[in-house]
């Protein structure tokens, strides 16, 4: 076969699988800017749908960034530290919670719900107040935390600088702050990406332990889409990909900059 | 600089989890202003008594640690005033070079005036001026480990301390850098503990070097005793080659029957093992020769010819001469050893074999 053509083959493949996935996205998005989406787009472009999407949902889009910065926090306090104590300790008891960890991942949110509500719904206050759905989302988002400190601490060699820190006096806090971190930070960076990713996308455990005064942005959409016009649920799709995308190419961003160096 | 200060470890063991004893009990004292290298293969416990000076380690119930007058056993190595230089350089990589060297100063809160004197200082002495803002990432591994070395030595360590500090470089930057420590421990006139697996790196710096094995010191002593009176086979193998001749028979004045003729060593007790350096192997005409011999083998160095004698019975001799002249493999050649050359274990009970 010629290069030109096995070249052209694969190109168009890759086309194909692109078109596949993005078509699908691209007609959600549009749905959500014309007048009228089974008349097309002979019907007009508008905003009316997005403002309308707004005024009926904007308190979950900010519950939603308020859940994931709230998670954000949580988890870097809870994660680095954790990740930090995973690397030091030689114990056999160390790989195990490693496993441990991905436990909340590997679950199905519906069953992580399930237990929470089991265990604390009795508790009224706690039940209807949005740190009920924060618990749900440091539960699922934690291990991604600790993944991606985990793995840049490991290539770091961590252990041999803080050697040559304490050597030159620091104290185990002037260790942890001025050399863990600094040179973690963008294993850091890449978790609290993800974590914000995760935590405002989440919708299995959230649907489940939501009430009607906390829903997030995906309990919003999964409604509008259940009770609204289609075009009303596009136009929340839209905000939602206005939101996300960004995060996601910061993603790949902060990927790079873990990479290998030196 | 600063006022050194001698080392001393009493009864120093380790023994680690799972019952492996890295360092059986050790009893070393290091002068200050002294530079003493712990020699030795790996495994031999040379880094963990390091790790015990320094304090990254605690020897096991019992052993104690003193700086001077100073009992700092339980102290760890952040209170215990020590440089430290390590092989793979152990540098931030999130700061740059004059951030690295600064750290412990900084640490110290010293004044900004004080911390930028000092930079400039070390960074001379390291002869890296001009160096201050580049990045570790920019640097040659030679340029990294001046900067470890500046920044051990920026903060005035009461004891400086060196692990395997080269062997991560090429052999030619190794010579230079070992020259240019070499130097500054002078200079410095501070305490230093150096550890190495290189024997030349040990006898061009150390004042005194330990050879350890098996998680003891086979001998301490000046690099000249180490070289020359061996304190056992092991010492002398592993420091230099040398040859060994089993000896026959010994005569009352001192002569000794070995495998290709005789030797008279009439300094040596009785002895079972000759040993020589192949440097002290002289080549004389067949006539006058102590020992004969046939060259099995010549290999040319360069700055020397290294040749294998078969003296017989199973005895091959490596001698060393100058490349001038050829030495063709498969001619006789008479030796002769001067009697001074000749040594054997100074330690009584000595094991033969290492």
């Amino acid at each position: 076969m010629s290069q030109r053509l096995r070249f052209s083959l694969q190109l168009g493949f890759t086309l194909l699988v692109c078109l596949f996935m993005i078509v699908p996205i691209a007609m959600s998005v549009m749905a959500g800017l014309t007048e009228n989406y089974f008349q097309g787009l002979q019907s007009g472009l508008t905003l009316r749908w997005v403002s309308e999407v707004w005024a009926l949902y904007s308190d979950t889009i900010w519950l939603s960034i308020k859940l994931a910065m709230a998670c954000l926090v949580i988890t870097t306090l809870i994660g680095v530290p954790a990740a930090y104590g995973l690397l030091r300790s030689r114990h056999r008891i160390a790989h195990a919670i490693e496993e441990l960890l991905l436990l909340p991942v590997a679950v199905p949110g519906l069953a992580t719900a399930l237990a929470l509500l089991l265990v604390y719904g009795s508790y009224r206050e706690f039940r209807a107040s949005w740190l009920f759905i924060l618990i749900g989302h440091v539960l699922f988002t934690l291990p991604f935390m600790v993944r991606a400190v985990h793995s840049v601490m490991h290539t770091a060699r961590l252990p041999l600088l803080e050697e040559a820190a304490s050597s030159l006096g620091a104290s185990p806090w002037q260790r942890f702050f001025g050399v863990v971190v600094p040179n973690c930070a963008s294993g850091i960076l890449a978790g609290a990406l993800m974590v914000v990713t995760l935590s405002i996308g989440e919708f299995n455990i959230t649907w489940m332990l939501h009430t009607p005064l906390t829903k997030t942005l995906p309990v919003g959409l999964a409604d509008s889409y259940a009770s609204m016009r289609l075009e009303v649920g596009s136009a929340y799709t839209l905000v939602f990909l206005l939101m996300i995308v960004p995060l996601l190419v910061m993603i790949q961003w902060a990927g790079k900059l873990t990479g290998p160096r030196r | 600089m600063s006022q050194s200060s001698s080392i001393t470890l009493t009864q120093c063991s380790r023994t680690f989890a799972g019952g492996h004893v890295a360092l059986k009990p050790l009893d070393l004292h290091v002068e200050a202003g002294e530079t003493l290298v712990l020699l030795g293969p790996s495994g031999c416990g040379k880094t963990t008594t390091l790790r015990i000076i320094s304090g990254l380690e605690r020897p096991d119930p019992g052993g104690r640690v003193h700086f001077g007058e100073r009992d700092v056993t339980a102290l760890p190595i952040e209170k215990r005033d020590v440089g430290m230089v390590f092989q793979n350089y152990a540098l931030f990589p999130n700061m740059n070079v004059a951030d690295n060297i600064t750290y412990g100063l900084r640490i110290q809160k010293l004044s900004r005036a004080e911390i930028d004197r000092r930079l400039a200082e070390v960074l001379e002495m390291v002869d890296l001026k001009g160096y201050a803002e580049r990045s570790i990432a920019a640097l040659s591994g030679g340029q990294k480990q001046r900067v470890a070395l500046a920044r051990a030595i920026a903060v005035r360590p009461r004891v400086l301390l060196f692990d395997e500090p080269l062997a991560a470089l090429d052999a030619k930057l190794r010579d230079r850098l070992r020259l240019e420590i070499g130097a500054l421990l002078r200079e410095l006139g501070i305490t230093a503990v150096y550890v190495t697996h290189d024997q030349d790196e040990a006898m061009a710096l150390g004042d005194r070097i330990a050879v350890m094995q098996a998680g003891r010191i086979a001998q301490l002593g000046t690099p000249r005793e180490i070289y020359h009176q061996p304190a056992n086979a092991f010492v002398a193998d592993f420091i230099g080659a040398v040859n060994r001749l089993e000896v026959q028979t010994q005569a009352a004045d001192g002569t000794f029957c070995v495998p290709g003729g005789t030797l008279r060593a009439p300094h040596l007790a009785k002895a079972a093992t000759l040993y020589c350096r192949p440097e002290d192997i002289q080549v004389v005409p067949i006539e006058k020769a102590q020992l004969k011999g046939r060259i099995i083998e010549s290999v040319f160095l360069g700055q020397a010819q290294q040749l294998a004698v078969d003296t017989g019975n199973d005895t091959t001799l490596s001698v060393r001469v100058s490349s001038r002249r050829e030495w063709p493999a498969g001619s006789e050649i008479g030796l002769m050893i001067p009697e001074q050359a000749l040594f054997q274990p100074t330690a009584p009970g000595a094991r033969a074999h290492g």
